[in-house]
């Protein structure tokens, strides 16, 4: 029953996607070139990654909002490491803000799970902790000049093309690493009993109690997952960037939120998929793309986009009551 | 139920006693500075900002939903007032009529969704929350409009006898907001609905109608807050003070509202919001950074919460 509506929800957002892109296509052909739709895809890979990380939380039943904070102190301290020894190697660079992430999401789950109180309090206030503290260390320095193979892991392609003038472009390194991660959770959420447990204690969190599941266990994974995730694209946010701001991240919690939302992740847990929160930053990043392609005024974007969200919510809440009024009659 | 109500006795004692500590720490740090006249009065001018925003939060989250909108709203309200005093050449009161209706229009709107098309209260805000931003954007193309008649300036930095202009407004908010919960029959309501939906309904109360109230009351107590704002400043623009958002979710937590809904009082709230101030005001006398501040509201948040549980060994 769950899984017919999230298919509904996905199948409707696809083809929703699919008539927006018509749609900015006619408005401006230049949408569709595959050149336009890598970029998009490269610059939305920070947004798709974290995006699936709280969609794991979402469907537990939980919610994080310091993820902001946890990928910022990761790139950070990966930062302040690589430039300052010269950490010529990008691959060990790679493993310095993925444990950080996870002993932040740790943190979280330990205080979820033993203060009982609501999991957006903790982490706003987690959110407060980490991102003041590092305010205070850093004294909010940029960090720029990173080895020159971080500059040249930033162009790596898997798939090169040349464009008319000359101009190489292609599939982003980060682009299949988004992608490959949305396979990752949608294996882990479907195939492996941790997931299978994730939704249970999201659709019911009683019975997933009384049927004598460690519940401290499952939140460890989705917040540690989240923490994980959050590291990644702290690594992907600083090579795209080629930089680190310490207040470039925090403060976007709520566009990853819209994304997992729009693809059909519900705030009341025990539901949403992979598929339809890479769908959701799609459809958001499609929209801000075409705005610009169509040379709409830069002040016009947040109404259009606010708009959506609400039309999205008003859409999916409609369904639901009518869903309800059916089962009510049989 | 009665072991309940104990339990939040004494976690109303465990946050005077907080507070007590922070004053009396910081007061000895700064050498009672913090208890000078001077910073009593920059306490004052301060804190009701932070303080109404918060108002609009509690109302809201006592029927287990959530306002997003709060600190766009406040900003949509100061720009439009804004727009009205210095471009259109409004008087006074009527700018600030006119910011206040136009953001209840929008009030209107985000009350339909929540309470009749069901839409859950943490979407719909969020939705509207870039939307109304959005729009305060297309307003102000961005800029800051700036430069308001002196009379207007003084809802923001006069004093009355001393007492500064936004404390009185932050006072008589705050004290409307206590009498509509605590003896009104539109106060009764919320604490039922937030506590238990269902049999709200079947007592016969018209839920939606409640949640309607509550989210226009919230737009409206937000609309206030940003006519002191832009006062304060002598500025308006899109986006003031959105570090505020998640510290009045914070404020209304500390005070001892439930985000789940049903419990928690205004006085609680209060008094939260005047330890986030003497904490951001002492730390500022004291030279140390802002964001250092921020690091211990959360710490003070977590310390509450950890030393409620250890009191209360149940659920929170």
């Amino acid at each position: 029953m769950l899984q017919r509506i999230a298919g509904k929800t996905e199948t409707y957002l696809a083809g929703v996607v699919v008539a927006l892109s018509v749609v900015l296509f006619l408005l401006n052909p230049k949408f569709l070139t595959a050149e336009n739709l890598f970029d998009v895809l490269r610059n939305n890979s920070f947004l798709g990654i974290v995006a699936l990380g709280e969609l794991v939380v979402l469907i537990s039943g939980g919610i994080d909002v310091s993820f902001t904070a946890i990928a910022t102190v990761a790139q950070y301290v990966m930062g302040v490491i690589i430039t300052r020894y010269m950490v010529e190697s990008v691959f060990l660079a790679f493993l310095i803000p993925i444990p950080i992430g996870i002993a932040l999401g740790a943190f979280n789950a330990f205080l979820v799970n033993r203060t009982r109180v609501h999991p957006v309090i903790i982490t706003i206030s987690n959110l407060n902790v980490f991102y003041g503290l590092l305010m205070v260390i850093s004294k909010g320095k940029w960090i720029y000049g990173f080895p020159a193979p971080f500059r040249d892991f930033a162009r790596l392609k898997v798939l090169t093309l040349v464009s008319e003038k000359g101009v190489d472009y292609g599939l982003s390194i980060f682009t299949v690493v988004w992608f490959l991660i949305a396979f990752a959770t949608w294996v882990i959420l479907k195939y492996l009993p941790i997931g299978r447990k994730v939704y249970a204690l999201g659709g019911n969190s009683e019975a997933a109690r009384r049927a004598g599941f460690n519940i401290f266990r499952i939140q460890l994974f989705v917040y540690c997952y989240i923490g994980l995730l959050a590291g990644l694209a702290g690594f992907v946010h600083a090579e795209l960037n080629q930089m680190i701001q310490p207040n470039a991240i925090v403060g976007r919690e709520l566009d990853v939120l819209a994304a997992a939302i729009l693809g059909g992740a519900s705030v009341f847990g025990g539901a949403g998929s992979p598929l339809g929160v890479v769908l959701g930053v799609l459809f958001i990043a499609f929209i801000k793309n075409g705005l610009i392609l169509v040379r709409a005024s830069a002040y016009w974007h947040q109404v259009i986009m606010g708009l959506i969200i609400v039309l999205a919510a008003t859409l999916s809440a409609y369904q639901q009551n009518l869903e309800q009024k059916r089962r009510g009659r049989t | 139920m009665t072991d309940k109500l104990g339990r939040r006795e004494m976690q109303s004692a465990v946050l005077v006693a907080v507070v007590t500590f922070l004053i009396v720490l910081l007061g000895i740090l700064t050498r009672g500075r913090l208890l000078g006249l001077e910073s009593l009065q920059s306490i004052a001018f301060q804190l009701p900002l932070l303080g109404i925003l918060t108002l609009a939060q509690i109302t809201p989250m006592l029927t287990g939903g959530i306002d997003l909108s709060v600190i766009a709203t406040a900003n949509l309200c100061g720009v439009v007032a804004a727009i009205g005093m210095t471009r259109s050449g409004f008087s006074v009161p009527l700018a600030m009529l006119f910011g206040l209706s136009f953001v209840l229009l929008f009030a209107v709107l985000k009350g339909v969704l929540i309470a009749w098309v069901n839409v859950p209260a943490i979407i719909a805000t969020l939705g509207l929350m870039i939307f109304i931003r959005g729009v305060s954007l297309v307003l102000t193309r961005g800029y800051v409009i700036a430069g308001f008649p002196d009379s207007f300036l003084f809802l923001g930095n006069g004093t009355i006898l001393g007492i500064p202009m936004p404390f009185v407004i932050f006072f008589i908010c705050a004290f409307s907001l206590y009498l509509l919960l605590t003896r009104t029959r539109f106060g009764t309501y919320v604490y039922l609905l937030g506590s238990n939906p269902t049999a709200t309904l079947f007592a016969g109360v018209d839920n939606a109608l409640v949640l309607f109230k509550t989210y226009f009351l919230s737009s409206f107590l937000s609309g206030v807050a940003g006519l002191v704002m832009i006062s304060r400043f002598n500025a308006a623009q899109a986006d003031y003070g959105e570090s505020y958002l998640l510290l009045t979710v914070l404020a209304c937590v500390l005070g001892g509202v439930d985000p789940a809904g049903g419990f928690g009082r205004l006085p609680g709230v209060v008094v939260s919001i005047v330890v986030l101030q003497v904490v951001a005001t002492g730390f500022n006398l004291l030279g140390l950074s802002s964001h250092l501040a921020s690091a211990l509201w959360g710490l003070i948040l977590l310390g509450v919460i950890a030393v409620n549980r250890m009191i209360g060994g149940v659920e929170v």
